[in-house]
């Protein structure tokens, strides 16, 4: 294990680069290029284990690492915003072929107008294409989520997408820890597919399926995206006692007055706050909901709720997809309020898409939480805690009335 | 092997099943035969959404003896890559034992001179090791007989009812000018030749580009028993030009070669184009004989350029 200071995207390629992957395949696109010159620095050195492709777009780096996943390779890509548009056809195509491909997402706004900075607008457009769906909050997830991302992938054969946010996370410069190599090995040992597109299996692959077929096969993945909730957490669970360093759950609690949401990017110390651990006299009444960097500003803005006497806790969400509606239902203390900040538009309805999903996970959890959200830090608008502070109470307000 | 003159002393390999969902007379699973014959068991094939496709059969049953990745409409440049690259890899790893089989496209006029150009284009340049194999059947005959960039001039198709007011571009010089190893010209009327240039490809390594003009009875409409005749007449009138290129090295082949040089006179363009329903409404035209006169300028003057091209 060693401690290195760099950027988000070095956390990534990093993790790449230990991960024995097989095939990787790039196109440039800002916030996510760094990953890419990383990558090509590594292949160039002859330190990666797989070949690395330079495509003509995103619709072919995605078309590339899909078709070289059948063969059973471990593959990888990066991209951003109006890539990940580009790619979205073969996003479909990826997790209908059951595909396990591992593709990180640098979130950024997309266009029109242009705008290079971050927010979710790329990634929760492709919400419905059979895609997981994990967004870090800190460097330290960023490393640790290419590797359960391959666990997870690779034993659901379903395709992975690790979000986070553009420069604030990509190109900041925070502390990390990597791991050993024989930890990484013994952890993610080399891909077992059922089967490979080679003679030595035949097969035709994806060939016109008729309605039956085809609604039997999307209705399976939709059932195994829904399954992988317990392997993400396996997984997890088997990463944490691999490496001694505690994870984040699926949705992760801070504790009251915001000490531990475990993004190490405010100076709370502890990190561990697993789902169940909430419970206790000392409760918040308002949880604040939010994926991505934001995290680290809603701890804080919790924490200072709380001194100004409203008891609040910020709720970090790491896994947007499968959702985990019950562990964020078991979080919420009966009669509780719920904010949901957004870094995303829903467009022909309030806030965000995290908003829409919070309030559809809690209808009937029986707990009568009240909820209401907004739509903040579009484009990479800046979230200062008073912003926070001030869009929370207007919000709170809103829940009374 | 040696190269046959007989079709029946072709090698028995089949990589396509008797009963495809294709229309009687279809060129694609007579030229997947040759292309079978010719590249043995030991191949992956990539398609992307065309007639090849839709005549698969429904699954889980496939027509197809050999490994099969259908992909997107415009994926055959970069899947056909993956499954290259990512072979290589797991073969040098250990993981998947060699020789590395040949990986093919199979690929429409609509998925290789539109849709995929870019992907086709760049694995072109990268040299990425796979066959490309267009099957020009002159439209988008899947969908319903759309036009392609590979439409000729005045053929009527559904969306250019009165006829096509533009001419093809060449595909194939146009992948010439990639400097890939291998670049060739076929026809479903020239089985032997076809069965030569796989062949060939085959035994080469990198990016190789064998482009088969394969006529298509419900697209151009002709009877379904006349799909090699109208190759042959397409090869004869010059319409069609047999060639192939070795790193650079252009040579044209029988018999376009006799045309070119003006040795043999190419047959009638105005009986090739009369027996296809596509051309009826030019065959009414008062210009007729003005605007095939013009076409058969186009065709003498490509013949030339190849031939210039051929001496270089
Ligand atoms: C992105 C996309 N656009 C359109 C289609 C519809 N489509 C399916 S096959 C086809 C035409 C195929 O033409 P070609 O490649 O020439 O093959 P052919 O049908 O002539 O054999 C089209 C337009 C599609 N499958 N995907
Ligand atoms: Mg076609």
């Amino acid at each position: 294990m060693s401690r290195e200071i760099a950027t988000g995207n070095t956390a990534c390629a990093l993790a790449v680069k230990a991960a024995n992957v097989d095939f990787i395949a790039v196109y440039p696109i800002t916030p996510q290029t760094t990953i890419s010159e990383k990558l090509a620095d590594y292949a160039a050195a002859g330190e990666l284990t797989g070949k690395y492709l330079t495509v003509e777009s995103e619709h072919s780096v995605m078309s590339a690492v899909a078709a070289a996943a059948a063969t059973g390779a471990r593959t990888f890509t990066a991209t951003s915003s109006q890539g990940l548009l580009y790619m979205h056809e073969i996003l479909h195509y990826a997790a209908g072929g059951r595909l396990p491909v591992v593709m990180v997402n640098v979130n950024r706004a997309v266009c029109a107008p242009w705008c290079l900075y971050a927010d979710h607008q790329d990634s929760v457009s492709q919400r419905d294409t059979g895609w997981l769906q994990f967004y870090c909050a800190s460097h330290q997830e960023i490393y640790d989520s290419i590797f359960l991302a391959y666990k997870v992938a690779e034993q659901m054969e379903i395709p992975v997408m690790i979000n986070y946010d553009g420069f604030l996370l990509s190109h900041s410069m925070l502390p990390f820890e990597t791991l050993e190599q024989e930890v990484i090995d013994s952890y993610l040992p080399a891909r077992q597919p059922a089967w490979r597109l080679h003679p030595q299996w035949g097969g035709t692959f994806s060939n016109v399926a008729g309605a039956a077929e085809y609604a039997a096969y999307r209705h399976k993945l939709a059932q195994d995206t829904l399954e992988a909730l317990p392997v993400i957490k396996a997984a997890i669970a088997e990463y944490e006692e691999l490496t001694g360093r505690p994870q984040p759950g699926l949705v992760q609690a801070g504790s009251k007055g915001g000490q531990a949401g475990g993004t190490g990017r405010t100076g709370g110390e502890g990190q561990a706050d697993s789902e169940s651990q909430t419970g206790g006299e000392s409760q918040a009444e308002v949880y604040l909901l939010s994926m991505g960097s934001m995290a680290a500003e809603m701890e804080l803005a919790a924490a200072e709720l709380t001194k100004q006497g409203i008891p609040a806790a910020a709720l970090k969400l790491r896994i947007y997809r499968p959702f985990p509606a019950e562990e964020l239902a078991a979080l919420l203390p009966a009669g509780s309020t719920l904010i949901v900040l957004d870094r995303n538009l829903a467009y022909g309805h309030s806030g965000g898409a995290l908003l829409m999903e919070a309030r559809s996970a809690l209808y009937n959890s029986g707990k009568n939480i009240k909820i209401a959200g907004s739509a903040v830090g579009i484009g990479g608008q800046d979230l200062p805690v008073s912003l926070l502070i001030e869009e929370i109470r207007r919000l709170l307000e809103v829940t009374k009335s | 092997m040696s190269i046959s003159a007989k079709l029946t002393d072709m090698p028995d390999h089949e990589l396509i099943q008797r009963g495809t969902g294709a229309c009687a007379g279809c060129p694609s699973p007579m030229g997947l035969r040759i292309v079978g014959k010719a590249l043995g068991p030991d191949a992956i094939m990539v398609m992307t959404p065309s007639c090849a496709v839709a005549s698969i059969g429904m699954m889980p049953k496939s027509c197809y003896d050999v490994p099969v990745l259908n992909v997107c409409f415009a994926s055959a440049g970069a899947s056909a890559a993956g499954i290259s690259g990512a072979l290589d890899v797991q073969i040098a790893k250990g993981v998947i034992a060699g020789p590395k089989p040949v990986v093919f496209n199979w690929v429409g006029d609509g998925g290789t001179y539109d849709i995929g150009f870019q992907g086709v284009s760049a694995a072109a340049e990268r040299n990425d090791d796979f066959i490309h194999f267009c099957y020009n059947n002159e439209a988008y005959s899947n969908t319903g007989v759309q036009r392609s960039g590979a439409t000729p001039l005045h053929a009527a198709t559904t969306t250019t009812p009165a006829g096509k007011s533009e001419g093809k571009k060449s595909m194939p010089l146009l992948m010439l000018d990639h400097a890939p190893a291998y670049v060739a010209t076929a026809s479903i009327a020239y089985p032997q030749d076809f069965y030569k240039k796989i062949a060939k490809a085959k035994d080469i390594k990198g990016f190789r580009y064998i482009e088969l003009h394969a006529p298509c009875g419900p697209g151009w409409k002709f009877p379904a028993s006349e799909t090699v005749e109208i190759g042959r007449m397409a090869v004869k009138t010059g319409a069609w030009a047999l060639w192939e290129a070795e790193n650079g090295a252009l040579t044209i082949n029988a018999p376009t070669l006799q045309l070119a040089e003006g040795k043999t006179k190419p047959s009638s363009l105005e009986d090739y184009l009369k027996v296809q329903g596509r051309f009826a409404g030019l065959m009414k035209d008062a210009a007729k004989e003005q605007a095939i006169a013009v076409m058969a300028q186009g065709i003498e003057k490509e013949l030339a350029d190849l031939l210039a091209r051929s001496k270089r």
